[in-house]
């Protein structure tokens, strides 16, 4: 709702700032700047310091959960009432968790990676000067701000932040007397994820459109590189999805501040009846998962799209099956929406329906492995450059799978009954699309470093940051999935004082020592980030030796991306190595006629006349071979 | 080439087409909020059983006046007949402000005189509120849009922009009102 009024703003007032944008200030060019480029770099920014943040507080619950009755004096200094006396209070450790899934699920992982790329990534490659609004695409970077402010506010208000769960489910949410962390931090929480929706939807829209309606001469649909396909469909869940969870939000509001009973109903609360009366808590599930599961695709999609652009660039062969690519990312797509019951399997549901959305669930392990098979295809036998981008992209294929493997489990309606709300859950999601997802964003910073800081990133460094992150995040999660075997629950403070659940404290203890180290190990990228940014080597044009349209634009930035007329594209993305070739990659924007020895038949499916011409060469070229 | 720029620089057919998505993320909220209506009315007593209040009716009537005001005003503004234009724009901005008073004056019927009241043990009843409220606050939003369109009349822009401005304002406008339709539809199907 608030989007509305925002968006109309936008609509209402970058009429006004056509006319004056070629006036350069310091204001306008670093702060509210309109040029994605920009813009791509304050959500990359905005996001790294999320997830150092978030990164933090997991390794405080870390330190929790391996010490349990260990006192740490520093922590009490450092949280104050939050740890008396050196021990994480227990209503700290659930905000710990909550904010921590929070902020990387939806700052980092949708509005750090999407905001980032789409918005880097979608005008340079699909050749246009900028995004359909630039105004409405900068109100979405600040909208992404001030909700990033707010939600981190939310640890200086006096009952702390909001500890329900990232999923916030009522009635526990709704009932701010119900829990420290239920009451302005919860509110704060409610707030904010408003204004985060409103910032998604507006980069969102821009994305769509820019896609469907600015793309340059001859970048027709399935000349589009495959981050762009992954970027676009991603904008397209946001746009379908998030506005239900805005929906869901409003309700819950209502339920919180005004005594409505959308979701409650029969309370006891203290030994006192509340008034509510007919409410039904599933509702809100239904509302938030509607959302909540294409949302775990809007996370892993752009990290497809920019690990397939990697991994092709860098095995310097044609990505393998791109029309299938193409097609389960649109599958995908589709299947997301409806799926989401599979996170309610043990709300009471109708058997039946469970088995419905457990084969819908189970169908979208095919699109998935086809991108799989695809890309370990592209690898085959490719020329392969391990440059620390690709090292990301093949661990993200490495995580997709081994976590992909543990939600076919999961989906089933019968065995999520004994793994439900386990940490077998908690290892499944960390690595199929927390670990993955992260990595495909730091295979894309890794490779898209120099057009976005015209440096590039030291290789030692990121190979050292590959490897400890890489091992780390497998001796982090791989062990929870015995965990949660044996019904180790989520979320609890301190279940090693279970008798059935103590031999687990040594796992604890080792895992949150792996912790530690991956996280040391985000120490060597943000040195590495910040020194690049700085003094890094200088980058030439075309560091990779790559087709795609952005390695045409020239090294420094300039609005408009394109000196002059914006290049005319000719054939598809992935022609790498191609026989007949003088290089072994052949640009998006040369065209046929200067590579007559590398083109083959089906470069010419839809050009009949150009197909004629080169026959005629061939025979021609015959002709010739039989005389020498 | 400074001429190619500013071109390719406009986009309004892009721009456009924002609005055309925004459109599609309004429908999917109020999706969601008319599916959380069929499900939360599924369950037992939770029927809506309220006579909507005539006031609707007015309300509904006046919004779709205002559509074909909107259309009138749109037709001005292509044949070059900007005194109209503006002129019609100014009754559909009226109309809307009617419609929004009628709106607020049914909620006080259905409180006052009807005793359903927006914090209700039936959130089915509360759902009326929720309805035509974010309806209410999206309709505010394309009331300042329709005031930007007609400040454009007053400073003399460019025709291309001034159509630009008329088919953005037009597309929300006529949106709001088949939103309208489909929402007041829904509950009177519901009603019993």
């Amino acid at each position: 709702m608030s989007t509305l009024a925002v968006h109309d703003h936008g609509v209402v007032h970058h009429e006004e700032g056509h006319e004056h944008h070629h006036k350069a200030t310091f204001l306008n060019t670093y702060v509210f700047s309109q040029d994605h480029k920009y813009i791509a770099k304050q959500f990359l920014v905005t996001g790294i310091i999320m997830a150092f943040i978030a990164m933090t507080l997991s390794i405080l619950f870390r330190i929790q959960l391996a010490y349990p009755d260990k006192s740490f004096p520093l922590l009490e200094t450092l949280l104050g009432r939050f740890a008396p006396g050196g021990r994480l209070s227990a209503d700290f450790y659930m905000s710990l968790v909550t904010i921590h899934g929070t902020i990387m699920v939806f700052f980092v992982l949708t509005a750090g990676l999407s905001g980032t790329f789409a918005n880097l990534l979608i005008p340079l490659q699909v050749g246009a000067r900028d995004m359909a609004s630039p105004f409405v695409n900068m109100l979405s970077y600040w909208f992404f701000l001030i909700a990033c402010v707010i939600m981190l506010s939310s640890f200086f208000v006096q009952k702390g932040p909001a500890s329900g769960g990232w999923t916030i489910y009522p009635p526990l949410s709704a009932l701010p007397k119900a829990m420290s962390g239920s009451a302005e931090g919860m509110t704060l929480w409610l707030i904010s994820m408003v204004c985060f929706v409103a910032s998604s939807l507006m980069g969102g829209i821009n994305y769509v459109s820019t896609v469907l309606n600015m793309r340059t001469k001859g970048m027709d649909l399935w000349k589009m590189p495959l981050t762009i396909w992954a970027l676009f469909l991603t904008a397209i869940l946001g746009v379908l999805s998030f506005p239900v969870l805005v929906a869901g939000i409003v309700l819950l509001i209502f339920d919180r501040s005004f005594g409505t009973s959308f979701y409650l109903s029969d309370i006891v609360l203290n030994g006192q009846v509340q008034p509510y009366v007919g409410g039904s808590p599933i509702l809100f599930e239904h509302l938030f998962w509607f959302l909540g599961h294409p949302e775990v695709y809007i996370v892993i999609m752009p990290a497809m799209g920019i690990s397939s652009e990697v991994i092709a660039v860098n095995s310097r062969k044609p990505i393998f099956g791109y029309h299938a690519m193409v097609y389960s990312l649109i599958g995908i797509t589709l299947l997301s929406f409806i799926v989401w019951g599979h996170h309610m399997f043990v709300t009471g549901m109708n058997p039946f329906l469970g088995g419905v959305f457990m084969i819908t669930t189970l169908i979208i392990a095919v699109p998935s492995a086809v991108k799989t098979f695809n890309w370990l295809a592209t690898l085959w036998r490719g020329n392969i450059r391990f440059t620390p981008a690709m090292l990301f992209a093949i661990g993200m294929v490495s995580f997709f799978i081994s976590g992909g493997l543990t939600g076919i489990f999961l989906g089933n309606a019968a065995l999520d009954i004994n793994l439900h709300d386990t940490y077998f859950v908690v290892a499944h999601f960390h690595l199929v699309m927390g670990s993955a997802a992260i990595f495909g964003m730091l295979a894309g910073v890794y490779h898209w470093f120099p057009k976005m800081y015209r440096r590039v990133m030291d290789e030692r460094l990121g190979y050292l940051h590959f490897w400890l992150t890489f091992i780390g995040a497998y001796l982090v999660f791989f062990p929870m999935h015995f965990m949660g075997l044996d019904g180790v629950p989520r979320r609890y403070y301190a279940f090693t004082e279970f008798e059935s659940m103590k031999r687990w404290l040594t796992v604890n203890t080792f895992i949150t020592w792996a912790a530690i180290m991956s996280g040391l190990a985000q120490v060597a990228f943000i040195f590495n980030f910040v020194y690049s940014i700085f003094w890094g080597k200088k980058t030439i044009q075309n560091p990779w030796n790559a087709n795609t349209l952005e390695w045409t634009a020239p090294i420094e930035h300039i609005h408009g991306n394109w000196h002059g007329e914006i290049p005319t594209v000719y054939r598809w993305p992935y022609d790498y190595s191609k026989p007949g070739a003088d290089e072994d990659f052949i640009p998006q924007t040369v065209p046929f006629s200067q590579t007559m020895a590398s083109n083959l038949p089906h470069d010419f499916e839809d050009n009949p006349a150009g197909l004629e011409h080169h026959t005629q060469w061939e025979t021609a070229n015959k002709a010739n071979e039989q005389v020498k | 080439m400074a001429r190619t720029h500013q071109e390719d620089r406009q986009n309004l057919g892009a721009k456009k087409f924002n609005m055309w998505i925004f459109i599609f993320t309004s429908f999917m909220f109020f999706a969601a909020l008319s599916s959380g209506f069929i499900v939360y009315s599924g369950g037992k007593g939770h029927g809506l059983d309220v006579i909507m209040p005539r006031a609707f009716m007015y309300s509904t009537a006046v919004l779709i006046i205002s559509s074909i005001t909107l259309f009138i005003a749109s037709k001005a503004a292509r044949q070059l007949q900007f005194a109209k234009q503006r002129q019609f724009l100014w009754i559909t901005f009226f109309l809307g402000i009617a419609f929004f008073v009628i709106q607020v004056y049914a909620w006080y019927v259905l409180t006052y005189k009807m005793g359903v009241y927006f914090v209700n043990p039936n959130a089915s009843r509360t759902f009326i509120y929720v309805f035509s409220g974010t309806h209410l606050l999206h309709v505010l939003a394309a009331l300042l849009v329709l005031l930007n369109t007609i400040k454009g009349t007053y400073r003399n822009i460019p025709q291309v922009r001034n159509l630009y401005k008329m088919e953005m304002t037009s597309i929300f406008w006529h949106f709001l009102d088949i939103i309208w339709i489909y929402l007041y539809v829904f509950l009177l199907l519901n009603q019993y």
